[in-house]
């Protein structure tokens, strides 16, 4: 069963939302709506569903329903529609002491702005959600004490938030959203608003956590690249609809639409597509002559960009084996002058 | 319900108008014989006429003879309190030697300020500086003091819950926001005046009278100062299963407070603009020292006085001015700055 699930949620922002929904469910598009009813359409027909343990990105630019759909979640905005499920629980029938509680113990944020308290020490700040909770000052002094260990900010505890840069800030940030030891994380633009090396930092430093941790995240952003980097699946949003949900392979190789490939247009993509992506199967080389002599061979999983330049040094050709060291597939640079170039692929790949 | 009213309330506006205007009509003593005359000669049309009057003093009147006559006794209990009130602080604070007034606001300002040395001379200077101009005013400051002090304390305990009500319901504030307004643009003599009634001459009615020209701002910086606490910061302690208490008194109110003590001082300044307003109506205090200097002619006299009250308000002013600041480095701290021995 999926950690969080969400069914055909809708939100519309406007006085009489309920009246609207009729006509968003009959499929008007936003502007439409817009223009008809002057209602705004936050989330249309959306559906998601994170297992355990994995980090789901949600993508889409500013306006496209991102910061509404993560905010649904532990219900900091009610759906105008739909079901949400979280841990077995349908977080839409829990009464205002039943949704503080499920607050308290189930999931925590980590905001955009950090949403620090700036009256608060990082201390303080850290301790909050146990505070919250009604856990002794010492208690969750001590627990607070280790997040901050952990985010490497030890010494600055007894700082103010506005004492501190804007990356250690987040640190402090995620440190709190830890330190009650939820299951869920609910990362809103998380480091959006940080610059870009302190932000691949903070990207390692997660991916670190988790590492241990194995949280179940939700993570928001616009930037493509970081959703490639942290997603173990991306959903794109586009206007409220959610137009594509894959792993990042699947995004960067089949693009749902038009919107979707001009997101994908600028990638990287050696550094995202593995190489059981980009192989010829052996079934499948119709007798197409192999240089085999001059090949040598990578794990399927690795990435394009760990064996490009060997390829290009001495025009070998990768032979791709799987765990067991059996071949599954050959890559040459007719395959890699196709995954790699920006051109939409005229032979869809299925990726699994 | 709800919905049918708000579909027809211009209708009811409309109707609840003619109704007035036939009042008007049937009630004025000026009105023509008979109605048709009203289409014969149409003179009516060029001057405002006399019958279109709302008879809405005589409703007014009828209104508070019966109010002052069933309420009278509230009020009376009212300002029994209010006067005890006054009297103890005021008696206290006359029967302690002066250089012990002086040193106690002293101590005042040097702990609310932070320990800040300049401020705490300044204000002792000016505390000092009220004495030194005529030693009749002493006394009248302790007076003055004391009501508005008493008048503040009533603002604080009304304004701080009605501020934070507005602040978490959009119908309260669009409720009181029209008080407030009212409270504040009106005469102050058309409530002081109904204040003698009701509480008899005196300090009183100059308590009540500070409490309704100085509480709308103190309301209002309630209101804004929760209201503006960054929405994210709000987000993040709803995310955490704060409750409503916990948000409002954890977060809000700490990060409203440089706001509201800002309200505090505006109803101070405003307070000991209406003190003086209130010695017209028999208030003691240097309000009437300014009064009295008014009515001899006597320029001196009523400009030390008016000067005795600036130095008050300076007094007034600094301490809860650096009061808030405090509170402000608490809730907003910038970068200490370190001391390097060189």
């Amino acid at each position: 069963m999926a950690k969080i699930e969400v069914k055909n949620v809708y939100k519309i922002f406007g006085t009489e939302p309920l009246t609207v929904l009729s006509m968003v469910k009959k499929g008007a598009s936003k502007e439409e709506v817009l223009e008809e009813t002057g209602h705004t359409v936050g989330l249309d027909n959306v559906s998601i569903s994170v297992e355990e343990g994995e980090t789901f990105v949600c993508m889409g630019l500013s306006g496209s329903g991102k910061s509404t759909l993560i905010r649904h979640l532990n219900r900091l905005i009610d759906p105008t529609d739909g079901e949400i499920i979280v841990d077995g629980t349908n977080v839409m029938q829990l009464n205002e002491k039943e949704l503080i509680n499920f607050r308290k113990h189930e999931m925590s944020m980590v905001f955009q702005r950090f949403g620090l308290f700036p009256h608060k020490t990082v201390m303080q700040n850290v301790a909050y959600g146990l505070e919250i909770q009604g856990k002794e000052l010492q208690e969750r002094n001590k627990i607070a004490m280790a997040q901050i260990e952990a985010v490497g900010l030890q010494g600055f505890e007894n700082q103010y938030p506005s004492q501190l840069s804007g990356g250690m800030q987040q640190r402090v940030g995620l440190a709190r959203a830890l330190a009650t030891n939820p299951e869920i994380l609910l990362m809103d633009e998380a480091f959006s608003a940080l610059d870009p090396l302190i932000r691949s930092d903070m990207q390692k430093q997660l991916l670190e956590l988790q590492g241990q941790l194995k949280k179940t995240i939700f993570f928001i952003t616009h930037d493509l690249d970081e959703s490639l980097k942290l997603g173990d699946h991306i959903g794109i949003l586009n206007h409220g609809r959610l137009v594509q949900v894959g792993t990042p392979e699947d995004i960067i190789m089949n693009p749902a639409d038009d919107y979707v490939a001009a997101f994908v247009k600028d990638v990287n993509r050696a550094k995202v597509l593995r190489a059981r992506t980009v192989m010829v199967q052996s079934e499948k080389l119709n007798g197409r002559e192999i240089k085999l002599s001059e090949s040598y061979k990578v794990d399927a999983d690795t990435y394009i960009e760990e064996f490009l330049p060997r390829v290009l040094q001495d025009r070998s050709t990768i032979v791709v084996v799987d765990k067991k060291g059996d071949t599954m597939g050959y890559i040459t640079e007719k395959e890699l002058a196709i995954s790699l170039s920006k051109t939409s692929h005229n032979e869809p790949k299925k990726t699994f | 319900m709800i919905k049918i009213i708000k579909k027809y309330i211009n209708y009811l506006y409309l109707a609840v108008f003619v109704v007035l205007i036939v009042v008007s009509y049937l009630s004025s003593k000026r009105k023509p014989d008979n109605v048709t005359e009203l289409f014969t000669d149409l003179g009516w049309l060029n001057n405002f006429p006399k019958w279109l009057d709302v008879p809405f003093m005589h409703w007014i009147n009828t209104g508070w003879r019966w109010f002052s006559s069933e309420y009278g006794l509230v009020f009376d209990a009212i300002g029994y309190v209010l006067l005890r009130a006054y009297v103890i602080t005021k008696n206290l604070l006359v029967d302690t030697p002066w250089p012990l007034v002086v040193l106690g606001v002293v101590a005042l300002t040097y702990f609310a300020s932070g320990k800040k040395i300049g401020t705490t001379i300044f204000v002792g200077f000016c505390t000092f500086s009220i004495g030194f101009l005529n030693p009749r005013f002493w006394d009248k400051a302790i007076e003055t003091t004391t009501i508005v002090f008493i008048g503040i304390l009533l603002c604080i305990m009304v304004g701080l819950p009605v501020g934070i009500a507005m602040a978490r319901n959009p119908r309260v504030r669009n409720a009181i926001l029209p008080v407030l307004d009212l409270m504040q643009v009106i005469p102050s003599f058309c409530y002081l005046i109904p204040g003698i009634i009701l509480f008899g001459l005196g300090a009183i009615p100059a308590i009540i009278g500070i409490f309704i020209y100085s509480c709308p701002p103190l309301i209002r910086l309630t209101d804004l100062g929760i209201r503006l606490v960054d929405k994210e910061v709000i987000e993040a302690a709803e995310s955490f299963g704060a409750n409503k208490k916990q948000k409002l008194w954890g977060v809000q109110m700490p990060l409203a407070l440089p706001n509201i003590m800002q309200g505090i001082n505006q109803c101070t300044m405003m307070a000991l603009a209406m003190v003086v307003i209130a010695s017209m109506i028999g208030t003691r205090g240097l309000g009437d020292e300014v009064l009295l200097g008014l009515q001899q002619l006597n320029v001196g006299s009523s400009l030390e006085a008016g000067l005795a009250i600036v130095l008050l308000a300076i007094v007034f002013d600094r301490i809860t001015q650096a009061y808030g600041e405090k509170i402000q480095e608490k809730t907003q701290p910038t970068i200490k700055k370190k001391k390097y021995k060189i």
